[in-house]
């Protein structure tokens, strides 16, 4: 790879200062002139008839301009997945998230007492909350006309013979586990201005993570409003945090449309905190029933799943979070037979979407906490069992996933290593030790017909370069990874790169920031376009310097010969004499890279990435048999990221997964009662503060993949996806108690305690 | 809407003097956010449980979504916007950049502040102090590890300029 002068350096965020200062612009703080501010009024039940809707008196009040109920959404248009969620909803509402009514106003407090001068006659009808009653024969349907609350989706994998595996098992360890409804808590809530031309043509202000994808929809929905050929420009406003929760386009982003169109002028919604936890999607709760099964030297023989995911009362991409639950189901360690089925069930609960993991953490918790059983049922170290089965390069997994690069085992030895394990584990004294494994995409994820993203360089007359990027900084750092990779080619300074990444008229197209996908997939593909662009500058100066460009340089904005570095010219002059000549042209290169995965056939199966993160925690607990409270002593983050372009930009990733993760182990949950939320503020949310944050160190293992940029691959999900389980295990470890439930509350530690102490296991 | 009556009252915000009109409910952050145009005060919460919308009051850090405006005329307001002088980032802010203790920027004006207003009244603190002092500004990008790490490079400054 040579030397490398910008690429493996920890680099400060491009866009930190302008974050630092307070002049970062978010959709909270965008305006347009004339903007009017939306609100939506929300159901006050789960489930009910809409008898009468009594607009009148909001209409009436100074200030209101319009005012919309489900009446006015045209040609019974519908958004979603499937397309089984109309923005406003009329004749019933299924949760109590369900949009009823919107006002525009010009003022927010105007529109808020809007919205409690509609008045709405409702008829209450009994609601499902649970997915096993929803299930059962006879249940009340939530959307009658699917005659099933089971959604018509083919979730099921299968290899090998499991049965025929089970009973050549020596050892078999079975289950059951479940998971909560945690949300994104992103710090920025979600929001949007919808603005229409005179030909209604829109552009729409985002904090989405999928601009180029937002943009086809509005196109979609415009059109089932009646505009047919119209442009839709999405601009990106600073994202204040996405994790998922901005992955697909929600009821807000068409109402606010509805409403623009409507009242002719801008408006512009932005989430309260109270919208953002009950009109936002969660990541799903789900009940696993796994068992899996070993050798009597505990290889792995079989791994069997069934899972059921509540699906609330509409269908998002959510409901294909167990497509991506397949990728550890089907290949994390060596198990030669799989069966795996999951059902998505309608309630009236709220509906889930996508959250950092996509459905992995789900599944990881169910796989990693029964390994240990399976390890303890066999007398075998349940590190050992893990050393055993890992995965290893070369390895082509039961869902036809080729393994390249996998430092699975160095990640485990590190966790070993850092941990004490050998003198820290089995003592049962109070304090213990558990590990988790992890397999995720790190090569991006053919989930859409195109994994791909654009890129366009230009380089302007004094030598400083415009990166053109469909990719989306939502946070994560990828401008500044991006500007590394273009930097390292170019031979330039981070600083004479500009990337702009927030202009679907300007940017080229992506599929979205999400599935880990970003530094690998607009990586290459910003690597692709400098290495044309460089192309051209060599050319060019070759031409003027009398050699070839071969014999040429380039670095720190000087092109020269190699062997006579007398012989140079700069980077800006290379640019003037193409510019400024007759029959002269710009320097522009654009380079397209779509990576060479595959979707899955019918059977679910297909190479989905093209590389594959791994990573393995591991933790050290200490339990209060009094309280029930679980307290980390160490924490151990190791990941397989290929080569870290940025080990500090990286480390941000993993050290903000892994606290995600503990939240999601030990605390944080959605208390929806009866269709209600019940926490549904930072009060009562349990989000961990820097209090609760334990000593992590994050661990770097780098394996170079071959076809990411310069050795990289994907780390944005990994973080978060094995911290449950492992913290799960280093409980039992402690204290020989096994919680299945997710979050993992003082409440059922010492309940379980208690339990154990009556002999009940 | 029923109308309340406004009150005439001057500012002092980052050095500088606002007369301004302000009902006797409106928070500092609305007449921060939406009167000064000051946005670099973020409002995330609205009940002050999560820190975004900190600013400093004769160098204390408070919340502005649960303080009024007419409680705090003829104090010292500083907000983010008032933290860099003459181009430059302040120390703080530069300690932040370099250990990339920001990644969505959303918690970070807050952050920033009272992280500033803990170092002038104890320019070394231990990392305990430090994670006492942040305890009420939440951040769900970073996991804190950094946020802290920079705190603690000033607070190690601080201790070998003593």
């Amino acid at each position: 790879m040579g030397d490398l002068k910008v690429i493996g350096k920890r680099i400060p965020k491009k866009d930190a200062p302008l974050k630092t200062t307070g002049a970062a612009v978010y959709i909270q703080d965008m305006k347009v002139p004339g903007m009017l501010y939306g609100r939506i009024l929300y159901s006050k039940y789960p489930h009910a008839k809409i008898v009468k809707i009594d607009t009148s008196k909001a209409e009436a009040l100074p200030g209101v301009k319009v005012v919309l109920t489900g009446a006015d959404v045209p040609n019974n248009f519908k958004f979603g997945f499937i397309k089984d969620n109309p923005p406003l909803k009329t004749g019933k509402v299924l949760s109590t998230r369900d949009e009823v009514a919107a006002v525009a106003a010009i003022s927010p407090e105007i529109a808020e007492e809007a919205l409690d001068l509609i008045n709405i006659e409702y008829e209450e009808l009994p609601g499902i909350f649970d997915p096993l009653e929803a299930m059962k024969e006879g249940a009340a349907m939530v959307h009658e006309e699917f005659k099933s609350n089971v959604l018509k989706m083919p979730w099921k994998f299968v290899a090998g013979d499991v049965e025929a595996a089970k009973k050549a098992s020596a050892f078999i360890a079975e289950d059951t586990f479940s998971t909560q409804w945690v949300t994104h808590c992103c710090l920025g809530t979600s929001g949007c201005i919808a603005s229409l031309d005179i030909n209604n043509n829109l552009t729409m202000y985002s904090n989405t993570q999928i601009p180029s994808l937002a943009q086809n929809d509005f196109l979609e929905a415009l059109k089932v409003f009646g505009f047919k050929n119209k442009r839709v420009r999405v601009i990106q406003c600073v994202i204040g945090g996405g994790f998922g929760s901005k992955l697909d386009t929600y009821a807000y982003e068409y109402i606010a449309i509805l409403l623009a169109l409507k009242a002719r002028k801008p408006v512009k919604i932005v989430f309260s905190r109270e919208d953002e936890f009950l009109a936002t999607s969660p990541r799903q709760c789900t009940i696993t029933k796994i068992s899996q099964g070993c050798d009597k030297d505990g290889r792995l023989t079989f791994r069997e799943m069934e899972m059921i995911l509540d699906n609330g009362a509409y269908t998002s991409w959510g409901a294909t979070t167990p497509s991506v639950m397949m990728v550890p189901i089907s290949s994390l360690y060596k198990v030669p037979n799989i069966f795996y089925r999951a059902k998505c069930v309608y309630t009236n609960n709220t509906y889930s979407q996508a959250f950092r993991g996509y459905g992995n953490p789900q599944a990881t918790f169910a796989i990693e906490s029964n390994l240990d059983q399976l390890a303890e049922k066999a007398g075998i170290d349940p590190l050992e069992i893990r050393r055993i089965n890992a995965n290893e390069p070369g390895e082509v997994t039961p869902q036809n996933f080729k393994i390249t690069s996998c430092g699975m085992k160095e990640c485990i030895d590190e966790v070993v290593n850092r941990l004490d394990w050998k003198n820290k584990s089995g003592k049962h004294n109070g304090r213990g030790v558990g590990m988790a494994s992890l397999i995720h995409v790190g090569g991006a994820a053919r989930v859409y017909k195109s994994d791909g993203c654009g890129t366009i360089i230009k380089v302007d007359d004094n030598g400083k370069v415009d990166v053109i990027t469909g990719s989306s900084e939502i946070g994560q750092g990828s401008e500044t990874i991006i500007s590394q990779i273009v930097a390292e080619v170019l031979g330039m300074s981070i600083d004479d790169i500009n990337v702009i990444n927030n202009d679907t008229d300007v940017c080229p197209w992506d599929v979205g920031a999400h599935a880990s996908r970003t530094t690998f997939v607009a990586g290459n593909s910003a690597l692709g376009a400098a290495q044309k662009i460089k192309t051209q500058i060599m050319e060019i100066a070759a031409k003027n310097l009398g050699e070839s460009p071969e014999a040429l340089e380039m670095k720190d904005g000087i092109i020269f010969s190699v062997k006579d570095k007398e012989k140079n010219i700069s980077l800006g002059k290379v640019l003037r004499k193409v510019h400024y000549t007759l029959g002269g042209r710009m320097l522009v290169a654009e380079h397209f890279y779509d990576p060479p995965n595959e979707n899955f056939d019918q059977n679910f199966k297909g190479n989905l990435s093209v590389a594959y993160a791994y990573g393995a925690h591991g933790v050290e607990v200490e339990v209060d048999k009094e309280t029930g409270q679980v307290k980390i002593l160490n924490y151990i983050a190791a990941h397989d990221v290929g080569k870290a372009l940025n080990p500090m930009l990286l480390e941000g990733q993993i050290y903000g997964g892994g606290l995600m993760g503990i939240g999601y182990a030990l605390g944080e949950k959605m208390i929806w009662d009866k269709g209600y939320l019940k926490n549904g503020t930072f009060l009562d949310y349990k989000m961990p503060t820097v209090q609760d944050a334990p000593p992590v160190q994050a661990v770097i293992v780098e394996t170079d993949e071959q076809a990411g940029p310069f050795g990289a691959k994907g780390i944005g999900e990994p973080g978060l996806v094995p911290t449950a389980p492992a913290i799960a295990n280093a409980i039992y470890d402690a204290v020989g108690v096994r919680i299945k439930d997710l979050p993992i509350t003082p409440e059922k530690v010492l309940a379980a305690l208690k339990e154990k102490e009556k002999g009940n296991p | 809407m029923k109308k309340i009556k406004g009150y005439s009252i001057t500012l002092t915000v980052n050095n500088e003097n606002y007369d301004l009109t302000a009902e006797p409910n409106r928070t500092l952050l609305e007449v921060l956010r939406d009167d000064l145009h000051l946005t670099g005060t973020k409002e995330s919460c609205g009940e002050g449980a999560c820190g975004s919308c900190t600013v400093l009051v004769d160098d204390q850090p408070v919340r502005s979504c649960l303080t009024l405006a007419v409680a705090v005329e003829g104090r010292h307001i500083t907000t983010i916007e008032g933290l860099s002088q003459g181009g430059a980032l302040h120390p703080v802010q530069d300690a932040f950049v370099a250990h990339h203790a920001i990644q969505c920027g959303f918690c970070s004006p807050g952050m920033i502040l009272t992280a500033y207003a803990l170092l002038k009244e104890n320019p070394s603190p231990t990392e305990e102090e430090i994670r006492r002092a942040i305890s009420g500004n939440v951040c769900r990008c970073t996991g804190y590890a950094k946020i802290v790490e920079a705190i603690k490079s000033l607070a190690d400054q601080g201790r070998q300029e003593r």
